[in-house]
């Protein structure tokens, strides 16, 4: 051929036409990216970077790294931290375990069945966290419902401490943060082709084989959706904790609380609040490093 | 490998199925024969699927018996039947490796890892897909998924094969490449294989048997050949390959059409309305000098006349359209053989058609 390619389009009939073409198409598509570009600019960087300059000021108004090297120093930031992740961890650990039987259940259910038991997983995601909060309180106390029931039945003789303390936290927390798992893992468990359900089964596999070996590898994906929000929404949550723990149980975002309202120190609230995002920023990386050889397998294949 | 020792008969009989009060199946009896290759065919909502899916154990039936080689299945789970299945859309694990979802139904089966190893080797030979044992599901083609999925239904040498449309996805050089290839695999395994299709010129290529499934009722049960040339039903003759159907009336032991007598192969009707069924390519062009045909009337030759409405070259075959003296349509079909060409009618153009007493049938008109 006696084509260079050098010379192959850029001289072709009409290139430069279609050049600009293409260069103003461009254009208006950043033009029409703009407002949701300056939004995001506007409501979520510039926020998070003063957040950042402010956390790099002690309170004497001097650039220091003062508000950071609290987090080594001072014990009960380092307290602060464990109980966030413990309770997090516990936390998610429950909704899974609760959530994902839930979602099992109800991606089995007719369509209709489904739907009408879906209202009541969705129902109390529209009630307010304050709301169910308080619900719980009333119910978990020492006079709430479950322990005047348990007294009444004579299954135990004191009450038992279910609010104001750890317990009332998690047990709070798992019931808000529940719809969180089961809606995704539900949503996925629905694209699972009931022929790999049959094909294993007509392959010799009973059904649990076929559940463990089939449906549960494809359903983790959903999984690891649900369980990556429900983690990261537990790390920066307030007011359950808040209410359920009778101030005894203090997760990070209280801690900010704290600083910001009780103390005024602009500076150390922010220095938490940016290290609570690097942290969860940092777990998201970590959750998607760790999933990336599985979900090349699982989530590739669709 | 070999299968055909061990290929067991299914015998069903008196299968009913009804989904809330719609029936999909009634009161059906069928019986494949040891190693045969049996084909469902039928339209949509036929019940050919619903018949295999309840062969497989996934659905279950209202009434009826379902014996294997001797042995009533029709309660057994579909984990206990020991029947191979190709799905539709092959239903491969996407979690797992050619060589795992090949190795699937033996691992069910407490396969030690060495034969396992073996068999995947052997069974991966014989669908000719050496060395793609380690690929993942979503690297395969169309045609590759297809014999993995092959592959797995037949690693564990399953007394019974089935078959849910699976050449369905397939474009239409690869189809008509597989269906070669499955049929003489089925030669080789000598596996009992019901195969379901809505494709009947697919049936038609495979089957040794064709059963033509409408409304959940088996119409017609035969091989290809019987089932083409003589269907029993407006149906079947509809479904099967292209037909003319034009309206006669029987009298006194006789078909009569437009005032003259009809000779047919079929045996003497009852009186009443009755349908003749001709395929286009058995209806000739009659030319008085008897090139094409022979235009003379005679005991098994009858000839129509009719006017040439329009011609349409297919380049290997052209189709005919004409209406008979009343008006009738009729379609006729035809090589582009140079000597036919030659005469070829044009549009308006008045012709005779010879349709041979052995390729008019007679069935009942059922509208």
């Amino acid at each position: 051929m006696s084509v260079r390619p050098a010379e192959f389009g850029s001289h072709g009939l009409n290139a430069g036409a279609l050049r600009a073409d293409a260069r103003r198409e461009s254009l208006g598509l950043l033009g029409l990216c703009s407002p949701g570009l300056a939004l995001v600019g506007i409501i979520i960087v510039l926020p998070i970077g003063w957040l950042f300059w402010l956390s790099l000021f002690d309170e004497s108004g001097q650039l220091s790294g003062a508000n950071y090297a609290r987090f080594v120093e001072q014990a009960s930031y380092i307290r602060t931290f464990i109980t966030t992740f413990e309770v997090a961890f516990l936390v998610t650990g429950l909704c899974g375990l609760i959530g994902y039987p839930l979602a099992y259940m109800l991606s089995q259910l007719p369509r209709r069945a489904a739907s009408i038991c879906l209202i009541f997983v969705v129902l109390p995601f529209w009630t307010s966290v304050l709301v169910r909060t308080y619900a719980w309180l009333v119910i978990l106390q020492r006079k709430g419902l479950v322990n005047t029931w348990l007294i009444d039945l004579g299954l135990i003789s004191q009450p038992l401490p279910l609010a104001h303390n750890f317990a009332g936290v998690i047990i709070g927390m798992t019931h808000i943060m529940l719809p969180f798992l089961v809606l995704p893992l539900y949503a996925s468990m629905k694209t699972i082709d009931a022929d790999y359900l049959r094909a294993a089964m007509n392959l010799g596999a009973p059904p649990t084989a076929t559940f463990w070996q089939v449906f549960f590898p494809l359903s983790l994906p959903g999984l690891a959706a649900g369980v990556v929000i429900v983690f990261i929404l537990c790390l920066g949550f307030f007011v359950t904790p808040a209410l359920m723990g009778g101030g005894k149980v203090i997760m990070w975002a209280m801690r900010m609380e704290q600083t910001t309202s009780l103390y005024s120190n602009w500076g150390a609230g922010s220095a938490l609040g940016v290290v609570l995002l690097a942290v969860t920023l940092g777990l998201l990386g970590l959750f998607r490093w760790l999933l990336g050889a599985r979900a090349a397998n699982v989530w590739g294949a669709r | 490998m070999s299968i055909a020792r061990s290929a067991p008969p299914i015998n069903i009989r008196g299968i009913a199925k009804r989904f809330g009060s719609v029936p999909v199946l009634s009161d059906l009896d069928l019986d494949v024969a040891s190693g045969e290759f049996l084909t469902l065919l039928g339209p949509s909502g036929s019940g050919k699927t619903t018949l295999l899916m309840i062969l497989a154990g996934f659905v279950r039936a209202n009434a009826g018996s379902i014996d294997i080689g001797g042995e009533e299945v029709i309660t057994k789970p579909p984990h206990k039947r020991n029947i191979g299945m190709v799905f539709q859309n092959y239903a491969l694990f996407p979690h797992m490796n050619v060589f795992h979802n090949i190795a699937f139904p033996l691992k069910q089966r407490r396969t030690s890892a060495a034969e396992t190893a073996e068999r995947v080797e052997r069974v991966l030979d014989l669908v000719q897909l050496q060395g793609l044992a380690d690929r993942r599901v979503d690297q395969l083609s169309g045609g590759q998924r297809q014999r993995v999925a092959l592959a797995r239904a037949i690693v564990f040498e399953p007394r019974i094969v089935l078959m849910d449309e699976p050449l369905s996805a397939l474009d239409k050089g690869l189809r008509e490449h597989m269906q070669i290839e499955l049929r003489s695999l089925h030669r080789r395994l000598g596996m009992t294989t019901v195969y379901v299709t809505h494709d009947q010129r697919e049936a038609i290529t495979m089957s040794d048997r064709i059963a033509v499934m409408n409304k959940g009722r088996i119409e017609q049960l035969d091989q290809p050949e019987t089932l083409y040339a003589r269907p029993r039903t407006k149906f079947v003759a509809g479904f099967i390959g292209e037909s003319n159907f034009i309206p006669v009336e029987c009298r006194d032991g006789s078909v009569w059409y437009a005032g003259k007598k009809v000779h047919t192969a079929s045996p003497s009707p009852p009186s009443g309305r009755h349908l003749l069924v001709v395929r286009p390519e058995r209806v000739r062009l009659a030319v008085d000098a008897g090139l094409v045909a022979d235009a003379r009337p005679g005991a098994n030759a009858n000839i129509l006349d009719a006017t040439v409405r329009d011609i349409v070259y297919q380049g290997d075959s052209f189709i005919c359209y004409a209406n008979l003296a009343d008006g009738q349509q009729i379609a006729l079909r035809d090589y582009c053989r140079s000597d036919v060409l030659a005469r070829l009618p044009v549009a308006g153009q008045p012709v005779r058609l010879r349709v041979d007493a052995e390729d008019a049938i007679l069935v009942a008109d059922e509208t």
